[in-house]
């Protein structure tokens, strides 16, 4: 049994599209909501500044660890490394990894999240702290769009 | 099935996931599950009909007290272990809202690409 999160997610684009999406460094900013320097490069650190609302001051940094064309796009990096305070570079981060898969339709995106066993207690504590109502809130109005869409 | 109902589905198995990482042992396992049923139980009547030995129960049950998944309480010179979900339920909640943040950026990765 794994420890691992998996969304799974039917696109209507062309493969070709669905990859460059994910590895233009600028195309992956503007849905990610991280404004990223420089192209991906496998073994190569990815950074920028966070772009979403309420969370600018924060520095977003990845891994990025495979690049294999229109299947597999996959980095790792910290999840809720939200404290600037915080040293998160000893921690085990987590892997996350893009497949993709041509359909009739389109592509089929499978994500998946995968380490959460190896992040230490007080971190998670650190998760549940920085969540408050109108977060939730927003959450549970975008799932609602995107289950009516 | 229904988006609603997969995440449900989903959501089940991550559950699952993390309960057998947090335990990953069959007789831990089992214990958890003997505890959960209700009051807490001693280690005799914890290892009632299991073949191994009440010193292999008690050592498991100090893992799982360590991971704070069981409580040891003193009951004259007997000792209770009573079980505390609150370790698994956190988890799945840290969980939970990493999922939902996946939900919230892919819908935007969908949003981009289909348009």
């Amino acid at each position: 049994m794994q420890n691992e999160i998996e969304k799974r997610l039917e696109l209507k684009a062309p493969v070709a599209r669905v990859w460059r999406a994910l590895t233009d460094h600028r195309e992956f900013g503007s849905w990610f909501r991280v404004n990223i320097e420089s192209p991906f490069v496998p073994g190569q650190m990815a950074q920028g500044q966070i772009t979403y609302p309420g969370y600018e001051h924060l520095r977003w940094q990845a891994v990025i660890q495979k690049m294999e064309p229109e299947r597999l796009f996959s980095f790792t990096w910290h999840p809720y490394a939200v404290d600037p305070k915080h040293d998160y570079s000893h921690e085990t981060p987590t892997l996350v990894q893009f497949r993709l898969e041509e359909t009739a339709t389109g592509t089929l995106l499978v994500l998946t999240e995968s380490g959460f066993d190896k992040l230490p207690d007080e971190r998670r504590a650190d998760a549940l702290r920085m969540n408050d109502g109108g977060w939730t809130e927003q959450m549970k109005n975008i799932e609602r769009h995107v289950a009516a869409g | 099935m229904s988006r609603l109902a997969s995440e449900a589905a989903a959501a089940k198995r991550r559950q699952h996931a993390v309960v057998c990482a947090a335990l990953g042992d069959e007789t831990r396992l089992s214990l958890v599950a003997a505890l959960a049923a209700g009051e807490p139980r001693s280690i005799v009547e914890l290892s009632g009909g299991a073949k191994i030995t009440r010193q292999a129960i008690t050592k498991h049950l100090r893992v799982l007290e360590q991971a704070g998944i069981v409580h040891c309480l003193r009951a004259g010179r007997h000792s209770l272990f009573r079980f505390d979900p609150a370790p698994m339920h956190e988890l799945e909640d840290y969980l939970r809202r990493v999922s939902e943040q996946w939900d919230e950026v892919l819908a935007r990765l969908k949003s981009l690409v289909e348009g």
